[in-house]
């Protein structure tokens, strides 16, 4: 939305900076007709999105504070905060989720992030075969999760090639270890695998930011005798402030809205130590049916992304 | 955007939302009046299934003009969410398979119309492959299923453990001592493969008839409307530490994957299988035997109720009927057995079956189903329940409290059925 705005003030100001002023009435003929243009040209977009998006979201919003059932002959019951109460005071798995999905939050926006600015510095270096890397480090993100999480599944198996690795490494000191199986390490697996197959993108963000700064700055600096950390600190990351703050944001969003790992590689399991939000919504709603306590689950998570990015934009944005 | 475009956004778009609701609702089912029905099955990549539902399409449309049956299908997985979602956009077909425990809760919703099938046939069919509802006859099954204990007879032999029969089960102490004799003496990985990556159906279907032959249940069946002392008491305790104790000592896998896979590999010397895998175990091993489940107190137990064939509130009775009247006979129902390894569900199919006639070498199976079979709550609270099952057997199995778990899988259940009053009981 931010940048749409920007670069419409932007245009808007070519536009003024290349029509002399007497003319003004045409100008503004031309933006009537620009603006109608426009219009038409939101409708489609605006229609889809009230019809599959905003839509459905009012009738969730409605439907929480209801004891719907996905699958009932009788109507809805208006409840109050019913839904709320049992969320936070009679559901155990629920609380033990939302701790899971900020514990699994906490740990991938940094790896992730970090990680992705790690390998966009190594790959935005002038070396042979710099787009090899750049495509091999892209390869997971264009494979589909499903696909991933079922193959990473095998590799975490007692015995799996996880195993074998660490066991050949120690010299068969390792014992077989089950993963996913284990509720102190299935949480930490499924971290590792979500990093590693997010990775690549960010480092594609990373290098778009790392690209737009301009070599002249570098030379300069390099001119004044600076250390290339010193160059690192001072002029790279400085720069890569309005990256940085997307990638933060856009990661931070994804990784609360951890899904896909979860029901295909554990089920929310063992003992509850990888379930998510988004799974409990989905468990609640769908397999169980309890529409009305799942849209109130999704409600609750709606506000808790919602805060989060309202923070992080409040703590990062210019103090200009 | 002020504040007041936003709240007229909002009301536009909920209102466009529900009117899309009401807009699919008026414009689909109902299409039986040119004679044409829609069948919906599960089976969508399993062929062999496939393949004689289209038998039965092929046969019924070329014998009759009035009515045409088509087919759609859906792979198992996403079915029972299909037909969720298909209800609530008024969308059914006209005939579906349904998964037994299924059958309360779509009753209960209003999506299945009572068959009206002559009693002449109805009476010939296993019991447990009739979805009753409240005293209707709302779905019925071509075939049912059974678990056993699949098991090798050389390697029984040699860990010298008494090879149960019908009528002398092994008891529950026999039984765990046959575990600890057959991981003592053999180099199998694992005593016993219970197939635990599967969390479909199979935990409630497979384990909840543990519990009962311990003498719990699932519900409290004398009300219907709490589990609390069923699933939680003494007797529940007792299957859930157990069964815990058969994964924290090493004698069953807590990730061994669908099929009984690891049965079919070696690694495991007998599973707790289901009889559709009956037939490749008989391909893999001469010497496999099919064994009773132990029992641990109350008789051996094993769920009951399959897949059956139902119709919905919105096909038109008479072409439905007509038709699965048609699709019922013995010979069907004696193909389906032979294509999928299933029971078949008349005593006459079976004597056309190879594998379940007298003598056959799964007949032991048409035996258990008799016996044993145990059906699972017939109550609309069974979504939850077989839900909340799987998660809690899953926290017991990797070594949770056993007795937290069952409580709070009461709590859960309890609370399900106290939001819905009841559901009618």
């Amino acid at each position: 939305m931010t940048i749409a705005s920007t670069d419409r003030v932007a245009a808007e100001t070519t536009a003024a900076d290349r029509v002399p002023t007497p003319r003004r009435r045409r100008r503004g003929d031309f933006s009537r007709s620009e603006q109608r243009a426009g219009v038409a040209f939101a409708i489609p977009a605006i229609v889809l999105l009230l019809l599959f998006v905003i839509g459905p979201a009012v009738v969730s919003l409605a439907m929480s504070f209801t004891n719907a059932r996905l699958v009932s002959p009788v109507a809805p019951e208006f409840v109050g905060l019913e839904n709320f109460r049992r969320a936070f005071t009679e559901d155990p798995v629920f609380t033990r989720s939302v701790l899971n999905t900020f514990v699994f939050a906490a740990l991938v926006v940094p790896l992730q992030g970090g990680l992705g600015l790690v390998l966009a510095l190594l790959v935005n270096q002038k070396i042979a075969g710099r787009n090899l890397f750049r495509t091999i480090y892209f390869l997971p993100v264009i494979t589909s999760m499903v696909v991933i999480s079922l193959l990473w599944r095998f590799l975490y198996q007692a015995d799996g090639l996880v195993d074998s690795a660490l066991s050949m490494l120690t010299g068969g000191v390792w014992a077989g270890q089950a993963w996913l199986a284990d509720p102190s390490t299935a949480m930490g697996a499924i971290v590792v695998m979500s990093v590693w197959q997010g990775v690549g993108f960010h480092m594609i963000i990373w290098l778009a930011g790392l690209q737009t700064i301009p070599d002249e700055v570098y030379e300069a600096a390099a001119l004044d005798g600076t250390t290339p950390w010193e160059r690192f600190r001072y002029i790279t990351l400085p720069l890569l402030k309005p990256t940085f703050v997307f990638v933060l944001i856009t990661i931070t969003i994804a990784a609360m809205g951890l899904f896909i790992q979860v029901d295909i590689m554990t089920d929310g399991g063992p003992l509850n130590s990888t379930s998510s939000i988004v799974y409990q919504i989905v468990q609640k709603g769908f397999q169980q049916q309890q529409i009305g306590y799942g849209a109130a689950l999704s409600l609750v998570f709606f506000c808790i992304v919602l805060a989060l990015a309202l923070l992080q934009r409040r703590l990062t944005r210019d103090k200009d | 955007m002020q504040r007041r475009d936003l709240m007229k956004l909002a009301a536009a778009s909920g209102g466009a939302a529900l009117a899309g609701t009401a807009f699919t609702a008026c414009s689909s089912s109902g299409n039986a009046a040119d004679g044409t029905l829609l069948l919906w099955t599960h089976s969508a990549g399993n062929d062999t299934e496939l393949a004689v539902t289209d038998q039965i399409l092929e046969s019924f449309n070329g014998s009759q003009d009035e009515y045409t049956v088509e087919r759609e299908s859906f792979p198992q997985d996403a079915y029972n969410d299909t037909v969720s979602a298909a209800s609530l956009a008024g969308d059914l077909p006209d005939v579906l398979t349904v998964d037994g425990p299924n059958v309360p809760n779509w009753a209960w919703a209003g999506h299945l119309q009572p068959l009206d099938l002559p009693a002449e046939v109805t009476d010939k069919f296993l019991p447990s492959t009739l979805g009753v509802f409240q005293d209707q006859l709302y779905s019925i099954g071509h075939w049912e299923a059974a678990c056993s204990v699949f098991a090798r007879e050389s390697v029984l032999e040699a860990a010298s453990i008494r090879i149960p029969t019908l009528d002398a089960p092994w008891t529950g102490e026999e039984f765990d001592e046959a575990l600890q004799r057959i991981a003592a003496d053999t180099d199998y990985q694992w005593a016993i493969d219970f197939s635990t990556a599967d969390i479909g159906e199979w935990y409630p279907y497979a384990f909840s008839p543990f519990l009962q032959s311990f003498g719990g249940d699932l519900l409290d069946r004398s009300t219907y409307r709490s589990a609390e002392g069923a699933l939680n008491g003494p007797e529940g305790l007792a299957w859930g530490q157990w069964f815990q104790g058969l994964f924290t000592g090493g004698l069953a896998n807590i990730e061994s994957p669908i099929g009984g896979e690891d049965f079919n590999q070696g690694k495991a010397a007998m599973s707790f299988n289901g009889n559709w895998n009956a037939l490749a175990a008989m391909d893999l091993y001469d010497d496999v035997l099919f064994l009773p489940p132990p029992d641990f107190g109350t008789g051996p137990k094993i769920g009951g109720g399959s897949w059956q064939w139902a119709v919905t509130s919105a096909a038109d009775p008479a072409g439905a009927n007509t038709f699965l009247q048609a699709a019922l006979s013995d010979e069907f129902v004696a193909e389906f057995a032979n294509a999928t390894g299933l029971i078949p569900a008349t005593e006459a199919a079976a004597e056309l079956t190879e594998n379940y006639a007298a003598g056959g070498p799964l007949r032991m199976m048409v035996d258990y189903s008799r016996n044993f079979a145990v059906l699972r709550p017939e109550t609309p609270a069974y979504t939850v329940i077989a839900s909340v099952f799987t998660q809690y057997t899953g926290d017991i199995i990797h070594g949770g409290d056993v007795q937290e778990a069952l409580d709070a899988a009461v709590t859960e259940i309890d609370a399900d059925i106290e939001s819905n009053s009841g559901y009618g009981f």
